[in-house]
């Protein structure tokens, strides 16, 4: 049976994890490339790295980073942050990503979506939406979430799929950092529709949030997250166990055997 | 040495450092006179079929191929690679394949679409039919990683694992030194490292 995927997510800056983390065992705490070796033995399905650089330095060390992750990490790996361009899925894809996410390069230019799915396959795209309750609507924000688009992300959504997106990631503002839960009455609205794989992002505070993610809306694939993880509040050990529990199949994985 | 075979399709990165990760000896060549002169080789790919079959016979590197299976030298197809191994593909058309697996690919037939989304995307387990020596550092139940909407079928006599997705899918064949995925186990953690070892050490 196909399992719901667990995503732990970085945020590099420089070619380093921000928002420090801490386990014990971790040699450098900040070294993206240590920590998802780190994450992926603990039994990460997927990683993702947002690169959150300004600087054209600091993207180059990006790649190289991304480079030497994907040359020890055997999961998949997404790669968002400052994608504007079929050259820069081109850059990350090179470095071994596998799936490559847009957000503000996409509502800057829509036709982006397509043209990368069509390039690299719709499998390859994953449209990466910030929304946030305005006036009763649910309103995609670009950004990283500073800015009002004014546009209807429900509508964004849709459009994304029919272009291409092989992969929606739903991040709620209005639960991102509260530690409540996740955002189930914003991915309910998505997942009506959708149909591509949705991945629930913004909110979760334990281990019993991605319960109750999994049993109200069995359409959501996964769930992605990042402080949580990296504060080790979740083992992801255990939140597979209680996961399996509840009778949500989830992956186990196996010891190496080499 | 292994021979990772370069037509210009898919992402050869992973590969080449999941086989090096479990010490094989490994290449990324579009030479023909290597992939003669490796031990095994293995074709990769991604995305349609139409456009790989005919980079790959563009290149000449199917013949190449067809000679070295032919010869007995092993050979491991994953995902797309897999696909390019049979008779036939019905992706957007009707497309001739390589021929090494009696069958054809066609789309997953399930049952429920609002339940089991196309492509299907993630973590599936095996369940494994007979006792390939592909299959010989990994058990029943493992789970490896799928990327596809579609998959072998009229394959039974070759197919050595399946997943369940609605319906049974096939997720590796094999005809003699002929061995294929349709997941990546470049992808799969330490399952699909102990997969491909049992193809380099074989």
């Amino acid at each position: 049976m196909i399992t719901k995927r667990i995503i732990p997510c970085l945020d590099v800056r420089n070619g380093r994890v921000v928002k420090g983390v801490n386990f014990e065992g971790l040699h450098d705490v900040s070294s993206p490339v240590e920590l998802a070796a780190y994450y992926s033995d603990a039994g990460a399905d997927e990683l993702v790295f947002y690169d959150i650089t300004a600087s054209f330095e600091g993207r180059a060390l990006f790649t190289d980073i991304l480079r030497e992750t994907a040359g020890q990490v055997f999961i998949p790996l997404t790669v968002g942050g400052g994608i504007n361009t079929l050259e820069d899925f081109d850059r990350v894809l090179r470095c071994g990503a596998d799936k490559v996410s847009v957000n503000s390069g996409a509502i800057r230019n829509p036709e982006l979506i397509g043209e990368a799915a069509k390039r690299y396959g719709d499998q390859c795209v994953v449209l990466s939406v910030d929304a946030k309750r305005v006036d009763g609507q649910y309103r995609v924000f670009a950004k990283g979430g500073r800015e009002d688009t004014g546009i209807d992300a429900l509508e964004w959504i849709r459009q994304g799929i029919d272009r291409g997106a092989g992969e929606i990631v739903l991040n709620s503002i209005d639960t991102d950092g509260v530690r409540g839960g996740f955002d189930l009455e914003m991915l309910d609205a998505v997942c009506s529709f959708a149909d591509v794989p949705v991945i629930a992002s913004g909110g979760a505070g334990c281990i019993e949030d991605f319960v109750t993610l999994f049993q109200s809306i069995p359409r959501v694939d996964a769930g992605l997250a990042a402080s949580i993880f990296h504060f080790g509040q979740v083992a992801i050990p255990d939140l597979k166990r209680v996961l399996r529990e509840r009778g949500i199949p989830v992956r186990e994985e196996r010891r190496k055997t080499f | 040495m292994i021979a990772i075979v370069d037509y210009g399709v898919g992402n050869l990165f992973s590969l080449k450092s999941s086989l090096a990760r479990i010490g094989a000896d490994c290449c990324v060549t579009g030479d023909a006179a290597v992939l003669e002169n490796a031990d095994k080789i293995l074709l990769p790919g991604v995305g349609a079929f139409r456009d790989a079959i005919q980079k790959l016979r563009a290149t000449g590197l199917d013949e190449t191929v067809l000679r070295q299976t032919e010869k007995g030298k092993p050979l491991l197809g994953v995902c797309l690679g897999m696909q390019l191994l049979f008779d036939k593909s019905f992706e957007y058309g009707e497309y001739e394949g390589l021929g090494l697996i009696r069958g054809t690919i066609e789309p997953i037939p399930v049952p429920d679409p609002v339940r089991y989304k196309i492509p299907q995307m993630g973590w599936n387990s095996l369940h494994l039919i007979g006792d390939h020596p592909l299959f010989r550092f990994i058990r029943e139940g493992d789970y490896v990683y799928f990327v596809h909407s579609y998959h072998g079928c009229h394959c039974e006599e070759s197919t050595i694992a399946t997943t369940e997705y609605g319906v049974p899918v096939t997720a590796a064949v094999a005809r003699d030194n002929v061995w294929a995925t349709q997941f990546h186990p470049e992808k799969s953690g330490n399952v699909g490292l102990a997969i491909l070892r049992a193809f380099a050490e074989n």
